[in-house]
């Protein structure tokens, strides 16, 4: 299922056991984070009404991001915790957002599917299936002309597959040569359409090979597999040839929290989930002798105690004042919107 | 009489207008076996089938346009948009295909069809689920735009929306999707395009429309504890406008507030002030003030994102000032 691109570069990614522990320490955080995410929502101290983990999608959030670099940028769409928590993000601001208070990222403003942080190169969740595709093509014409070789990574799900704004998207990314890379985490379902009832063509990578662009499908079961493949299109894309990548793997939870998905059957969840990345890795590290299971514990149990903290600090956390309303629908310095309310006093004040 | 929701009764509407009419078919993502993302449409993929309840990708622009051809072609397609925020990216098939294709093509062929979303704030769902884009659809010639805002005109408004020559599109609220009520089905349909005049007072007249009404209603009769009497009127359809009832009710009271969740620049509130403005200046004791949605985003915050759009207090206060009762200044 590989194009013809330069598998040389798979070479240059390192393969060791010890890359194998930070890759599960990372997958684990991402797990361990989404699990408190929905605990914080059942015990209503979440703000938004929809909650989309990603439980099951970790390989392909920590195998792309460990391969990103200072000054890469990449957007999101709805499921995006793991990535951004994956590259770097403070798991406190990002749970703060999520709960709607002042302390996180966007201020209670955007919430979950609205996180963003452009330190550390996120251009934006999006709650538009597809919304934050076209944004990798500007980012990478501004990075081709700094020329420092960083890239720009749209991240989307196979429901966002059948938008048309992806189609025009990849076909400027590769007719302007630009350093950008899209990647579909095909977790097999949008909402609870499965993805043979949205698509007869199958092999979505050919989708990427019919514009021009290096592009594979990887099995997201194995995260050194997704890594690998990741650096041949990250490299690809580093030397101007835009890619695209699909990472195939299963959703374990419904589409959002409340979602029992009753479209699915007993036997698919089952089969679904015992493909899960963060597993998978952990037998590996056992197996090889490079972890015992005692270490995996300790550092299971330290990783439950930070996302343990990261609830403690977003009930703690403060709402946003309501003045805050008006604060950034445009600049800094620029009067803000007038209230309804002042407006009212003033127009009544007449007389 | 039978007691149902919003929501029930929006179903309702759909079957009985699908077993009437064999036309009549549903496109959209989820509407089919999911059975709709806000429930609507449970239950209609067993009784109609696949080939009328029809699940389709995630590819908004082609939805709106595949009904549009096959309105042009002699179906009578229901098409659904899962939130009103989506509909920009849809607005060429709407706006340039759909509302002109009458007009364009020298009245040869019109498009009957329905665009059935939802919108409005109440579930904390941020910037991009949250909007209040009616403006959008009441600037568009050629487009009808109905937002019931009680069961049973939910029910009524839907089936009536399914027999019109023209491309309605239907918003529904969030928020409202469980509110119940006893509706008598068999009782006769409201004059298609006419408001419904809630309650009369003759201190203040409360022009509102969708969820908003219910905020009105309880605003108003809150003011009644205090000896204000206002007069709420529910458009129910703002393309067609039943301008008259307002004007009848404008020129009795002279003082008047338009309420709508949309913000208030170039929003449907401006339109309906400009026009009170314009018809009923001479009847006018004080401006005519509107309580609209704050020229802002909605935020995923639950307190910014109930205080960006008019509350039962806020409106309860507008309306005491404009009447110019004391206590509220
Ligand atoms: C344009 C648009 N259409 C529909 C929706 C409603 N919606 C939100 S997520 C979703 C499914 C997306 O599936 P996919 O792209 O595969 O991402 P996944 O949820 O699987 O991560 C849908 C239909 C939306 N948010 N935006």
């Amino acid at each position: 299922m590989t194009a013809p691109i330069d598998t040389a570069v798979a070479e240059k990614v390192p393969r060791s056991n010890t890359e194998l522990l930070a890759l599960y320490r990372q997958m684990r955080r991402v797990r361990t984070f989404e699990e408190r995410v929905g605990e914080l929502f059942v015990r209503g101290q979440s703000a938004g009404s929809m909650l989309h983990l990603s439980i099951g999608e970790e390989s392909a959030a920590v195998g792309v991001a460990s391969l990103m670099r200072d000054g890469d940028t990449f957007t999101t769409h709805h499921r995006g915790h793991g990535l951004f928590l994956a590259r770097g993000a403070d798991p406190k601001r990002m749970m703060a957002e999520i709960g709607g208070k002042e302390e996180g990222y966007c201020h209670g403003k955007g919430g979950s599917m609205h996180i963003a942080d452009m330190g550390l190169g996120h251009l934006g969740a999006n709650a538009i299936v597809g919304g934050g595709i076209p944004a990798v093509v500007g980012a990478g014409l501004a990075s081709k002309r700094e020329g420092k070789g960083a890239v720009s990574i749209a991240f989307f799900g196979d429901g966002a597959m059948q938008q048309g704004i992806l189609y025009e998207s990849m076909n400027m990314a590769a007719l302007w040569d630009l350093p950008v890379i899209f990647v579909c985490i095909n977790n097999q379902y949008g909402m609870g359409t499965r993805i043979e009832q949205a698509t007869k063509g199958r092999a979505l990578h050919e989708r990427g090979l019919a514009f021009g662009l290096n592009s594979e499908t990887v099995d997201g079961l194995d995260v050194r597999d997704v890594r690998a493949a990741a650096g041949r299109i990250l490299d690809g894309a580093r030397g101007g040839t835009p890619g695209f990548l699909a990472v195939e793997c299963y959703r374990f939870f419904g589409h959002a929290r409340m979602d029992k998905s009753p479209y699915r059957t007993p036997e698919d969840e089952e089969e679904g989930r015992a493909k899960d990345p963060v597993g998978f890795a952990r037998k590996a590290l056992v197996e090889s002798g490079e972890s015992s299971e005692a270490d995996l514990e300790a550092l299971d149990a330290e990783i439950a105690q930070e996302m343990d903290a990261t609830i403690d600090f977003t009930v703690a956390a403060r709402e946003p004042a309501l003045q805050t309303m008006f604060r950034d629908v445009y600049a800094p310095g620029e009067p803000e919107p007038e209230s309804v309310a002042a407006r009212i006093d003033r127009i009544l004040a007449g007389d | 009489m039978a007691e149902m929701t919003y929501r029930d009764a929006l179903k309702q509407a759909l079957r009985d207008g699908m077993a009437e009419d064999d036309t009549v078919m549903v496109i959209g993502e989820e509407v089919g076996r999911y059975g709709g993302a806000y429930g609507v449409t449970k239950g209609l993929y067993e009784e109609f089938g696949a080939d009328r309840m029809i699940d389709t990708p995630i590819s908004e622009p082609a939805i709106v346009g595949a009904a549009v051809g096959a309105a042009m072609s002699g179906l009578r397609p229901v098409a659904e948009l899962m939130y009103v925020d989506f509909i920009g990216m849809t607005m060429d098939q709407l706006g340039n295909q759909a509302a002109k294709i009458r007009y364009m093509f020298g009245g040869q062929v019109g498009v009957p069809m329905v665009l059935r979303t939802q919108g409005g704030t109440g579930r904390s769902a941020g910037a991009q689920h949250s909007q209040s884009l009616e403006a959008y659809v009441m600037h568009t010639p050629g487009l009808r735009l109905v937002m019931p805002a009680t069961v049973s005109d939910a029910y009524h408004l839907l089936r009536q929306s399914l027999k019109q020559p023209d491309p309605v599109v239907f918003i529904e609220h969030k928020a409202l999707y469980t509110m119940k009520e006893d509706v008598d089905l068999a009782a006769p349909a409201p004059e298609w395009g006419k408001a419904r005049v809630h309650r009369t007072g003759d201190d203040l007249v409360i022009v509102t429309y969708s969820r908003q009404l219910h905020h009105a209603l309880a605003a108003a009769e809150a003011m009644a504890g205090k000896g204000v009497e206002a007069t709420v009127i529910d458009l129910r359809s703002l393309n067609p406008l039943d301008f008259d009832t307002v004007r009848e009710h404008v020129e009795r009271v002279g003082r008047v507030m338009v309420v709508s969740e949309g913000v208030m620049t170039a929003g449907v509130g401006a339109e309906l002030s400009a026009r009170i403005h314009e018809e009923c200046f001479d009847f006018l004791a004080e401006p005519v003030i509107r309580v609209c949605g704050e020229d802002i985003p909605i935020s995923v915050s639950v307190e910014l994102e109930k205080n960006s759009v008019p509350t039962v207090a806020f409106i309860q206060s507008a309306g005491e000032k404009l009447v110019g009762l004391r206590s509220a200044a």
